[in-house]
């Protein structure tokens, strides 16, 4: 099934300006958006999650996604992975459309060769880690670059190698995932999906499941790969702190929209809407 | 008096090796079905689903004698001639392999959604997920539930002492008519000998359980 607005893409050129979500003042400059949602909806079944995104999110850019809990921000994140399906609007990565694709010049509903080659330019990290607990960490991190990348197993290793010292666990390397700590499994998962250098990475909660003592060593290696800077990261997290010093730009959305937008400093500092501050409140 | 022991012991090598051969046979045949018609009934297409979900139901349900004897009497009918050993591997690999289709079923779903979240999420293609992701996951969790089957299939193939094959259970018959007074004897080394096969089911299922869950 087609949407409206997918229909509508189609016919106006893909360097259309209209529709431009982000102020002037908060656009990065040059370059365009590596990720466009236009008017993107998501219900499950008669349950609306979210009523209308737009967003734009620049090359290299971090974005962090703040929100009380059902708010759809996971929702948000596993639409640009594929996970989800948009009920309604469109989501276009470098410029083409990631659930729709062009067949004898008409827009038809994106199938599995179109989203594997959209794949490639997202990575993500769970929640909940999901490592592949039949593999050693060696093996978890080179069995992409392998099958998808078709690299050879040397060139996948040294990658793979160099992936795991970034995140501390060189030494771990022929260990399965049931011998790791929360803190390792989740860094883990990082070296996972950064060795398919995507585009953009969404990181959808990635130390609320780990104990409060493992949050720290997860937080500061997303902080060091966020210094290394092509790469765009959607950060969905409700660790504050982290937000404000990783992030060029904060979005704090609510029941389905985002509410406000801005530099971390402003959100943080000085939130314009009774709906941030009320939720700003529950964390001073 | 002393049991006639060396007398019965070829008769009843030869119907080992019979029952021996009708077991491998129909474990390779149900296995094959076993994999078909579970991972079949997850398609996702709907006519795949629908003959993999009936051939589960149909051969589930009926009794593995009467479909023998289905396969070995009613299909000449039909022209369809086979020979005793084809028919009993078929009747029981069609029987066994329905059970066995629900165990790699279940086994497959058992596999966490976030396994599948994440092979999407490093691009992996739908069949490198359900190849290096998926199934190792759920063989482990197959092999135990799999050993006990095929101890039950090894214990169905005395059926076929009903369509007159040759097997363990025949011969021992014959054996009872030649020395009635033995009887006991006879039989009890019946069960001695599908005991010690199934033993060795049992230690080959456990051994790959072992080998394949190295990781837990």
């Amino acid at each position: 099934m087609i949407t409206q607005i997918e229909k509508q893409w189609y016919d106006e050129s893909a360097e259309n300006e209209a529709g431009h979500a982000l102020s002037p003042s908060l656009r990065p400059a040059g370059g365009k958006p590596i990720v466009r949602f236009r008017s993107v909806r998501k219900s499950f079944g008669e349950l609306p999650v979210l009523k209308g995104i737009d967003l734009d999110i620049y090359p290299g850019e971090k974005i962090a996604l703040i929100g009380p809990s059902g708010s759809g921000k996971t929702t948000l994140g596993r639409m640009l992975m594929t996970l989800e399906e948009p009920t309604a609007g469109t989501i276009l990565i470098d410029g083409e459309p990631l659930w729709a694709m062009e067949k004898n010049g008409k827009p038809v509903r994106a199938n599995e060769k179109h989203l594997q080659k959209m794949r490639g330019k997202v990575g993500m990290v769970f929640q909940h880690f999901h490592l592949f607990p039949h593999m050693s960490v060696l093996k978890n991190v080179t069995l992409a670059p392998r099958s998808v990348l078709k690299l050879s197993k040397e060139e996948a290793e040294e990658l793979a190698v160099a992936m795991l010292r970034k995140v501390g666990l060189e030494d771990k390397l022929h260990v399965y995932p049931s011998q790791l700590s929360g803190g390792q499994k989740q860094r883990v998962a990082i070296a996972r999906a950064l060795v398919m250098q995507p585009k953009i990475m969404v990181f959808d909660e990635v130390t609320s499941a780990l104990d409060p003592e493992l949050v720290g060593e997860v937080l500061s290696v997303i902080k060091e790969i966020a210094k290394e800077g092509q790469m765009a990261m959607l950060l969905i997290t409700h660790e504050m702190e982290f937000a404000r010093e990783v992030a060029d730009r904060v979005i704090f959305g609510a029941e389905g929209l985002i509410v406000e937008e801005g530099k971390p400093e402003q959100i943080f500092t000085n939130p314009r809407s009774e709906r941030l501050q009320a939720f700003l409140q529950r964390f001073l | 008096m002393n049991a006639p022991w060396l007398d019965w012991l070829p008769m009843l090598l030869d119907g080992t090796l019979i029952t021996i051969q009708v077991a491998l046979l129909s474990a390779v045949v149900s296995i094959v079905l076993s994999a078909l018609a579970g991972l079949g009934s997850l398609s996702r297409y709907a006519v795949v689903r629908l003959i993999s979900r009936a051939y589960v139901e149909l051969f589930r349900a009926c009794s593995l004698l009467v479909l023998l004897f289905w396969v070995y009497f009613a299909l000449p009918f039909l022209q369809i001639e086979l020979s005793k050993l084809m028919a009993g591997v078929l009747a029981i690999g069609l029987n066994i392999g329905a059970y066995g289709a629900e165990i790699v079923r279940s086994s497959v779903s058992a596999v966490s959604g976030g396994q599948r979240e994440a092979g999407i999420a490093l691009n992996l293609s739908g069949t490198q997920r359900m190849l290096r992701v998926i199934l190792p996951q759920a063989a482990v969790r197959m092999v135990p539930p799999f050993g006990n089957l095929m101890i039950e299939l090894l214990k169905s193939t005395s059926l076929v002492y009903f369509i007159t094959l040759s097997d363990l259970t025949y011969e021992a018959m014959v054996l009872r008519n030649n020395y009635y007074v033995w009887t006991p004897y006879i039989f009890g080394l019946l069960l001695l000998i599908y005991f010690l096969i199934s033993s060795c089911i049992s230690l080959v299922s456990r051994l790959l359980e072992r080998r394949l869950a190295v990781w837990r």
